[in-house]
This record gives C-alpha cells, structure tokens and sequence, in this order.
C-alpha cells in the first residue's frame, strides 16, 4: 500500500483541524494542512492528495448562515480541482461544519440534480447550539466507504445549526450512511437522541459512490478511550468509536 | 447610488426555531398574548449593482434555498401584515457587526465588486392581541439594547457618512490651573486624583510647556487602577498597621516564600506560566470584564472573553489557548422588574446575553469551555460579574517575556481601530451610575471571533518561525498601554496615522486610546517584517508596521510627522505617586439563627438543590461547546445520563501523551459577609478539594486571584480587602500553592438616587494543575451498589453562610475555617489512595454540605444512598441532624469505595479522620439516619434530580 496523503482544508474560522489530524495520523495517514487562499493560490495542490478532509468550526463566522462562504467560494473558485479530485476516485470527508460546506457546494450532489441544491442544513430545531453525545446507527445498505465495518457508533455532537432538511424528503440520489438513535438502535428516536430535528433521523450522508461523506457528529473526537463521557465507570475500548472512519478512509485510499 | 433591502425569513409553512424560541422567551417575560413569532434577517447593500445581480446575491447567498425566502426591494416594504406587530431593530453607527463584513467577502466571491457596504438588521413580527404596553415591554426588555441598537423607522443609508479628520494639536492648560481646576480636569473622564494631577503638572512644569490631550490621558490609562492597581500597591492604614503594598506582602509574598522551581513566570506576564512536562509549559489567566457586560451583556462579556484569550495568546512567545472556564454572579433570575434601579437591565437578560456573548466568542474560535459556576445575589443586580479564564500552552523554551531590540519595529496585527470602548479603562476604574449608560455607550463593541481566531492562527505560526521577538495584546487602554508597557524599558516612535481604521475620521488621540478588540502588537526585527507580513496576508490578516523601539527611553507619538506626544518612560511608568488609604476591619456580627429542627430533612435538601447557586448550570453547559480540540478527559457533566455536577475539570493538552491539565475553581462570597478572611481560605479549599476529588495532586497546584470588591475608598470595604488578601497568602503557604497571577476589579457599587448598592465582597480562586496520568481520574457519581460511602475529614458546627442557613433566614456567624496543616496531610492521604485505584468516586462537599454531595452523588449515579448521620466524624459535640447534615466545614469529602478495597482505603487514610457512612444502595431512594438512629430523610432520586434541575430547565 502506498502511502496516503491527506490534505486538512483550513479557512478563518477553521477550529477541528487539528484533532482531526490526529485521527488521520493515528489512522495511518500523512497529513498536510491548506488554508483555503493557498489551494488558490496554487501554493498548495489538491491533486498531491488522495483525501480531502474539511474540518468542523465556523467557517467565516457562519455568518449568513453555517458553511455558507466557504461552500461558494469551493464551488465558484476551486470547483473544477475538486470534481477532478472527485472523478480521479478520491474521497472527501465533511465533519459538522464541513458538511455544511459540502452540501451547500453542491459537492455532494454530484450525482443528482446540480442546478438546485435540494438539501440543507438548517438551524436546530431548539434554536440553540449544543453540545452532546448521540449514538448512532449505520445504515446497512449504505455505499458509504467510511463506515464500512461499522454498524453503531457513539459520538459527540456541538453545533447550532446541524439539522438535515429537505422539503420533499431524502429519497433519491443520496444516501443516508449514518442516522441519530437511541441507546437500543431505534432509529425513529425524537430530541434529544435526534439533538437537532433532522428529517429521518439523518446524521450522515454520503453521495451514490460513497466516497463523498459529510456527518454532523464529530468521529474526531472519540479516537481514544478516554474521551468517552463515561469512560470512568463503565468499561470502555481503548480506541474510540471514531477512529474506524478514519482507518476506512485510509485503508480505501491506499488502494487508489 | 442604489440600495437594496434584502429580507430573508423561512419559508411559510416550515419551523421557524429563531421565533419559537423568542415567543418562548416572551412568555418567560410574563406578557402573555403573542401567538406566534417570526424573526428575519435584513441586509442593506449599497452599491453601483443592477437588479439581476441583487437578485443573485439573494439566491446564491443570503437565502438558503430549501428553507428561506427573500424579498429585494429597492423601497422601504416594511409593512406589517395583518394581526401582526413589527419592529425592526438595527446597530447604531459606529456599531460594526461582523456580518457584513462576511456578506461583502460573499459578494466579491461571486465575482460582483460593485458593493460599497452592507448593513444589517434584524425584523421581529408578532402575531396576537398585544396591547401598546406589552409591546414596549417586549422592545425594551428584550429586542432592544439602546447601547447599541435602535429601532429602524426609515429607510436607512447602509454606509454611515464618514467625516474627514483634520489635525490639529490640543494641549491642556495644567500650567496655569489650581487646585480646583486640575480636579475638574482630573475628576470626571480621567479618574486622577488631585495628587497625581500636581505630579502631572509639575512634570510638565519641568519641561516648561503643557500636556497634550494624548499624554494626558495616556498618563491617566498607564495609572488607573485597572493597570496599575493602585489600591493594592497603596500605603494602607488599618488602626496602627500600615501596609506598604497589599499586593507584595501578601500574594506575591507568598509565591517568593514558596519558591516553587516549576513556577516560570509569576506576575509579570499577561497571565501565569508553569513548567508541564519540561516540554511544555501551561499558563493561565482569569480576567474580569463586569461593567461593560452591565451595559451590553452580550457584547461586553464576549470582548471579555475575547481579552482573556489574547492574554494567553500574548504570554511568553506566545500560547496556544486550550480551554476557557467562566464564572458570572448575577442578580436573582426572578428579581421583580418593579424593584430594578432606574439604568440597570434585569438580571435574566444579563445571564442570558452574558452566556450568549462568551458561548459565541469561545465556540467559534474552538476553545472549550469545560468549567465554570455561576452564582447570584440581589446585591449583584446592578453590578454582575463576568470572570472569563483561560488556559493556554506553549513550549518551554518560549515562556519567557520576549524582549525587543532597538530598531525593532512595532507591527500591529489583527483588526481595524474604531471609536470602540475609548475610555474602557478609566471607566472601568469609577462606580457606576444612572449616567454611565449614556455616559460609556461608547465603550462596548461587538466582537468579531473570526478575526481572533484568524489572528491566533498567523502568530502561532510566525511564532513557530521565529519572526518576532515579542508579543503583547492590545486590550483596556488599546495601544497607549500596550505599546507604552512593552517599550517602557527601551523606547518607541509611532505613526498613528499608519493605524489602520474601521471608518475615516478618527483624531490622533483617539487612535492612541480605542480598545478595539482582536489586535496584538509584535515587535519584529528589520529582517523579518517582510515574511511576517506575507505570513498575515495568507491568513488574511491585516498587519501593518506603525513604529519602530528606540533606546531613548522615551514615549514619542506622531501623526503626519507632527510630534503629538513626548513623555519620559520613566515618569510614566514610576511617576504615580503612591495612593494612602483608610482601612477599618470590624467585623459585622449577625444574628445567631433561631429555629427548631424540620421533622422532615428531605424538604430542606430539595431546596437546597433548587436553589439558584446550587441548581444544575446544564441549560448554559450544553451550549459551549466542551469537546472541541478533542481534550476533554474529565467533562462538565458526568454521571449515568451524563448531567451530574463534575467537580473540576481535566484536559489533555497534547493528544499523544497522558499528561493532563485540572482545572478548578472555587468562590462563596456568603462567607465574605462574615469574614473575608475566610471566605478566602474556603475558596482556596474549594479549589483545592476540587482537584484532589478528580484525582489530582497537591504536588504542583498553581492559584489565580480575582478581587471584585466594592469602592476602596470607603474604609469598611478595603479593611475587607485586606483581610481577604491575608487570608490569600496563609493559606497559600499552607498549602505550598503559589499564586502565579491575579486582578482586581474594584468600585463595583451603583448609585442612584441617594442610594448605594455595594456588591457582596468576591474573591474568586480559580487553580492550575498537572496530572501525572489522566488515566488515574475519577468522576463524582456513584458507582455500583453495595460500595461503602466514607466521608473524609471533620465536621464541625460551621453553618455561618452556608446554604441552609440562607433557606431560614439567617447568615449566623460561624463561618467555615481551614487548617491547612490537617488539610494538607488530608488531602495528600486521599490522593494517594485515589492513585492507588482504591476510589470509584468522590465528591467535595461544599455548599448544601454531606447532604447537597450525597445527592448530587447518587442521582448522577442513578443509584441509591443510605447515610447514618451518627458515624459521622464531628470536631465539636453537635446535637442537631440539620446542622450535621448541611454544615459546610472545609476540606471534606464523600468518597465511594467497593468493599474489597475497604483495609487498603482505610490503611491508605491512617491518621486522618474518616468513617464509614454508609452505602451506595440499588432503590431509587437517599435515605438518611440521624444522630439517634432515626429515619430523617427518605427522598427518591427523581424528585432530588427534578428539584436540581428545574430552576435553570430554559
């Protein structure tokens, strides 16, 4: 296996990239962080890298609303790079604001209608931000390649806008990989299990290849033990539940 | 030129959150009648731009296009429909919101540069039969701050007119003025006193000319008491004791007495700085931004915030900032809106903007926020206080204060100067008053998180590439006390026309002075300016060099190349003449509380547990964000369902290595109506307890103190200060825990009418320390049924302040003491048995006593608890259940061991006094026994845990 490079987006406002490293490097990965003005600049090139990661935080504040900013600016300055990224078969991974970015580019439609962004992320039903532990449930038919192996997952969630939403529902060319649950798996679980209102529990959502993966929930932030919530009193596996995603995405990766 | 209004709102039909969650807050309100309410955004964009470009603005920008819609008028539509009440509320001028800079970023990203600004605004509509009244009320007390907004009636212009500045030079007439006229001068905006106004006007007598506007008040900012903390370094006459400098024989006498190695930068630095592993060093800092979150609570606790981060980021070569910990004292959330002074908002707005303002700071710059507390007393309602720390950490090597060389240049990195907090400093330094809201509207300013963290971003990385040669940050008195501290020992030439501005028309001395937020000055050598500049424009950072060092020792101002200010180093940093006080220590004496024992204990817990300073803080905990950078070993909430009271809190700073950072504090300013002395060696128990419960050590504990204190001027208040600051630096020794920084925040007293309210005397310790391996930590709830309960240490008759007191009445005057010989030898058995493994919980007791921890213990544990009051290890005879059960002696701890461990905890604890309690039982149930045996409690866990957590459930 050769090795593989993960590039580590940055823009102001950028705050999981490095933890988010951490879990690349832990995964196996190389890593190397871009800001958002040096892939423009070409000082940086996404070619040179088999992943794409864009971290959690608030892009440009979220000022407009989450991801917003950055999303156009990756559509309108930077598209061409990553559909060739995308069509060269390489895998982009979106956590919590980084989903934001990746619906409301377009990036992870690809496949359906690209004229009209038909999904978004919009404010917590709670209208507040908060910070919890969710469990999670994967979807046993998903092409998703990060969550391959993976049938639960126990992760935090912190934002204040992550609620998935569509008009007419998620059917079609999307897929949801990963949706909010209770602790006994029931996937129809209401707040706060489903901590933002999401349509169909949705907490992950990856494109019809399955390379193209954004989720609310932060895999980063449970590579170790020790950053369960509970780890002093019950009996808990040294790697955290997150860290599978990573070593998923570097496993695929490698065989490129 | 055209201007579009642009409105976005959701969809008809779909979840509005925003206006559910205001017609909520309404309610809450107590104005009944609105049905429904929305809440939509406004933009105003001014620019050179034909419809077909607005209208994509609105589509591919302002509007999402599942959820929202928009309407783009170039006429003024703010009509309600019918059955609806609207107010739209916008910033005054001179009021930057953040937004607009993005929106213009937005714009010129889809390829339109024909904007010249964008303006916000915020549109309410309320649907329901609302009469006049109940509509004001709603405007006033919750949609609009006059400090900052107005309500729109017109069309607004989205660019504020700008004026020209035109330079002229004003000196101030000290030559000629006598007495009565230098305090006129020195009274009302400078907060000088007549003796450093003779010392102001003889120096300049000496160089024969007068002051300029600029060095006079860059005189008055360099000797307030917020910078210089007169009071502390005063002559204080307390009976026939005068103290030479509280501050030096107190605290810092302590740290030089304690002589910790691991200390390795105390009390000189922007925050406090200690070894971590010989790599790594930690620093820690808490500051306090209380009047200006009076004022504007979400934007004077969010720039509070924003400081306190860029202490850490300005400490040594510069600190990566790692997490925050926030402590607030409020007003009572149902104080009666007809009892608020005239000027002064009410309590439940200033919590909620307060907790609004730092959550929205700290979230977006990705510090979390894992500790705190938050306490209120009606004697806070005019004057809240907002402690914002944080924890920052830096290599070893780095910890030192930089130190630039003549010819370095003086860079100026991070955001734009504006009229903002002008005056910030001396303000902060003067009671407030029913004036102060006109009087310092121009001292608050609405952050911009953004430009911090991008800020963070360059200098760690020029940093890391050696590219300065220090580093400080521009907060209360903007450059004039950043600029003028870090060149005191060499000298400095500044351009201020070179300062990069919000808005045209500032004067020199308003440049000099503004407290603009997000700014750090760098002194950086010749030969690397060029690659720090290019290092801040790939962050998109705007830095500028305005100066350069000299070896002059002189402060020298220019603007367009005339001199505007020349003042001697040395006369302005050792000028002030010492400040000589009055200080009175009697101590109060309160009634002794009379009342009889309640049949039924369980009643008397749940109000405890309902109380406002115990009640959960879940409702504010969950919206910081307490994952972010993936350190959180020991979280805020814990427990079963992950909501029980964690005692402190512990982070990994560095992800591969399992060393970690504790994190605690401790506060009671109740004790302080007795005895401040020992309100401050319970706050340093506190702390201290707090770490030792989550397995923590003694071995390298550091301490931070923030006075908040009434008027210093009145007698009774600084004889409280001064016993406070002894008790400081006792226990400190006690215990060997160096202080390594501090702050103080006094003249927090209102005015109005002939009234004075003075804030209960408040000394917050928060505490620092190193774990060997986070492994080892403990959490607080209960474990498995069947464990043995312990409590550790004495109990003794100590209910003067304690909670339970409170509940009938009554202060008493038997306040909590420590004895930190005992405390100590305590304290180090329990932490020894703890990294033995020989623990599965523990909690401290500290306000609601062994009965408030019991409880708090088993519902996070989701069991029960059965407790014999009989065992329990008293330090004086007491006969009372209610006194043994909610007492709140110091140093004293409920721990759960498994029976197995029982010899090994009790040989562990040889000589310390200890017993066996009782046990962790499977029936939802706190049970307790009393001294004769009897059933005096037997509460179920539901109705504790409800009991906690329904005062705060918002």
């Amino acid at each position: 296996m050769s090795e593989v490079r993960t590039l580590i987006l940055r823009a102001p406002g950028t705050n999981c990239d490095m933890e988010t490293a951490f879990a690349f490097e832990v995964a196996g990965s190389a890593v190397e962080f871009a800001h958002v003005n040096e892939l423009l600049s070409r000082e940086k090139v996404l070619s040179d890298h088999q992943i794409l990661a864009i971290p959690g935080g608030f892009t440009y504040g979220d000022d407009i609303s989450a991801g917003r900013i950055l999303a156009n600016e990756l559509r309108l300055r930077l598209g061409e790079d990553i559909e060739r990224f995308v069509d060269d078969g390489k895998l982009i991974l979106g956590i919590c604001n980084g989903l934001q970015v990746l619906l409301k580019a377009g990036i992870l439609q690809r496949d359906g209608d690209a004229t009209r962004q038909s999904l978004t992320v919009a404010g917590n039903d709670s209208a507040r931000f908060e910070c919890r532990w969710v469990y999670l449930h994967v979807d046993p038919s998903t092409p998703c390649v990060f969550t391959r192996g993976i049938s639960s997952m126990y992760l935090p969630v912190a934002h204040g806008e992550g609620k998935v939403f569509s008009e007419a529902g998620l059917a079609g060319a999307l897929n949801v990989a990963l949706r909010y649950a209770d602790e006994a798996g029931d996937i129809s679980a209401g707040y706060p299990h489903n901590p933002n209102g999401s349509v169909d529990n949705a907490a992950g959502i990856c494109d019809a290849s399955g390379r193209i993966f954004g989720l609310m929930p932060h895999p980063e932030r449970h590579v170790r033990g020790t950053q369960h919530p509970r780890w002093n009193r019950e009996s808990v596996p040294d790697r955290g539940d997150g860290l599978q995603v990573f070593v998923n995405a570097v496993e695929w990766a490698g065989s490129i | 030129m055209p201007a579009y209004r642009v409105e976005v709102a959701v969809k008809d039909g779909f979840r509005d959150p925003r206006g559910e969650a205001l017609q909520k807050d309404i309610l809450d309100l107590g104005v009944p009648g609105v049905e429904s309410a929305r809440v939509s955004d406004v933009y105003v964009i001014e620019g050179d731009l034909g419809e077909h470009d607005a209208r994509r603005i609105c589509e591919d920008l302002l509007a999402d296009p599942v959820v929202d819609r928009y309407s783009c008028d170039v006429s003024d539509t703010r009509h309600p429909p019918e059955g609806y009440r609207l107010v739209e509320v916008a910033y005054n001028p001179g009021v930057i919101d953040p937004v607009e800079e993005s929106v213009q970023k937005g714009i010129r990203d889809l390829g339109i540069t024909a904007v010249n600004s964008v303006k916000t605004a915020r549109k309410y509509l309320l649907q329901g039969d609302l009469s006049e009244d109940a509509f004001q009320s709603i405007c006033d007390r919750l949609l609009v701050n006059p400090v900052i907004q107005h309500v729109v009636t017109g069309f607004e212009a989205a660019s504020v007119p700008s004026t020209q500045y035109e330079f002229a030079l004003n000196r101030v007439d000290l030559l000629n003025a006598g007495d009565s006229e230098l305090m006129e001068i020195g009274g009302s905006r400078l907060s000088l006193n007549l003796r450093e106004m003779k010392q102001i006007r003889d120096y300049f007598a000496g160089q024969d000319r007068n002051p300029t506007d600029v060095e006079l008040e860059t005189l008055a900012q360099t000797w307030s008491e917020h910078c210089v903390h007169k009071t502390f370094r005063g002559r204080i006459r307390l009976g026939q004791v005068t103290i030479d400098n509280l501050l030096r024989s107190t605290i810092v006498k302590a740290t030089g007495e304690l002589n910790k190695p691991w200390c390795l930068s105390v009390f000189k630095d922007n925050s406090g700085v200690i070894d971590f592993d010989g790599r790594y060093a930690v620093c820690f800092k808490v500051e306090t931004h209380n009047h200006p979150s009076a004022l504007e609570p979400y934007g004077g606790a969010a720039t509070g915030i924003g400081g306190v981060i860029r202490d850490v980021l300005g400490t040594g070569l510069g600190a990566k900032p790692i997490m925050n910990t926030d402590v607030f004292c409020f007003g009572p959330p149902d104080y009666p809106y007809e009892r608020l002074p005239e000027g002064v908002l009410h309590p439940r707005r200033i919590f909620r903007g307060v907790r609004a303002g730092v959550a929205d700071y700290a979230n977006r710059l990705g510090i979390p926020t894992l500790n705190g507390a938050i306490l209120f007393d009606e004697r806070y309602v005019a004057n809240p206080l907002v402690f914002c720390g944080t924890v920052g950490v830096l290599p070893v090597g780095m910890a030192g204060m930089g130190r630039q060389d003549p010819g370095d240049l003086v860079v100026l990195v991070g955001g734009r100067t504006g009229r903002d907090g002008i005056h910030g400093v001396t303000f902060a330094s003067a009671e407030l008053t029913t004036e102060s809201e006109s009087v310092s509207a121009s001292s608050v300013q609405i952050g911009n998180p953004i430009t911090e963290k991008k800020v963070i971003d360059v200098v760690l990385k020029a940093r890391d590439l050696g590219l300065y040669r220090r580093i400080t940050d521009c907060g209360g008195g903007g450059l004039s006390s950043a600029v003028g501290e870090m060149a005191a020992e060499t000298g400095v030439k500044v351009h201020l026309e070179r300062v990069p501005l919000k808005y045209a028309g500032l004067s020199y001395r308003e440049i000099w002075l503004s407290e603009s937020q997000e700014r750090m000055v760098l002194a950086v050598p010749p030969d690397s300016v060029e690659e720090l500049l290019a290092v801040c424009r790939g962050g998109d950072v705007e830095a500028t060099v305005i100066g350069e060092f000299t070896d002059e020792r002189r402060l020298q101002l220019f603007y367009d190349g005339n001199p505007v200010g020349d003042i001697d180093m040395a006369f302005l940093h050792d000028g002030i003449p010492q400040i000589e006080r009055e200080a009175v220590g009697e101590p109060p004496r309160f009634p002794e509380p009379e009342f009889s024992q309640p049949a039924d204990l369980g009643q008397a817990l749940m109000r405890i547990l309902g109380s406002w300073n115990v009640c959960s803080k879940e409702w504010v905990i969950r919206q910081y964000d307490h994952e972010v950078q993936g350190g959180s070993v020991m979280k805020p909430l814990v427990g079963v369902g992950s909501d029980g009271p964690g005692d402190a809190a512990i982070i990994r700073p560095v992800l591969d290595s399992d060393m970690g950072v504790i994190v605690s504090n401790g506060i009671n300013p109740r004790y302080g109506d007795i005895d401040p002395y020992w309100m401050a060696a319970s706050a340093i128990d506190e702390a201290l307890r707090q770490i030792i419960a989550v397995g923590g050590s003694l071995e390298r504990v550091a301490l931070l103190d923030n006075f908040c204190w009434g008027n210093p001027e009145k007698p009774d208040r600084l004889g409280a200060l001064v016993r406070a600051a002894q008790g400081c630096h006792d226990i400190a020794i006690g215990y060997e825990t160096p202080f390594i920084s501090g702050k103080d925040s006094l003249y927090n007293e209102y005015e109005y009418g002939d009234h004075s309210i003075c804030i209960p005397h408040t000394l917050l310790i928060s505490a620092v320390s190193v774990m060997k391996d986070v492994t080892g930590a403990v959490s607080m709830d209960c474990k498995e049924e069947g464990d043995l309960i312990y409590v550790v240490g004495t109990t003794w008759n100590e209910l003067g302040g304690s909670h339970y007191y409170g509940l009938h009445g009554y202060t008493g005057n038997r306040v909590p003491r420590v004895d930190t010989a005992t405390g100590k030898r305590l304290m180090n058995a329990l932490s020894r048995a703890m990294g033995e493994g020989l623990v599965t919980a523990c909690h401290d007791c500290s306000e609601g006593g062994i009965g408030a921890a019991a409880a708090e213990m088993a519902f996070a544990g989701g069991l029960g608890m059965e407790l014999h009051l009989e065992q329990v290890p008293l330090g004086e005879p007491m006969s009372r259940d209610d006194f043994v059960l909610f007492s709140e002696s110091n140093t004293r701890f409920l721990v759960e061991v498994k029976d197995r461990d029982r010899a090994g905890f009790e040989d562990a604890m040889t000589g310390i006094d200890f017993a066996v309690i009782g046990r962790v039982t499977k029936d939802q149930k706190l049970r307790v026994f009393g001294l004769s045996g009897d059933r005096v409690a037997s509460v179920s866990l539901a109705e504790l845990k409800d009991a906690w957590q329904r005062p705060l459930r918002w």
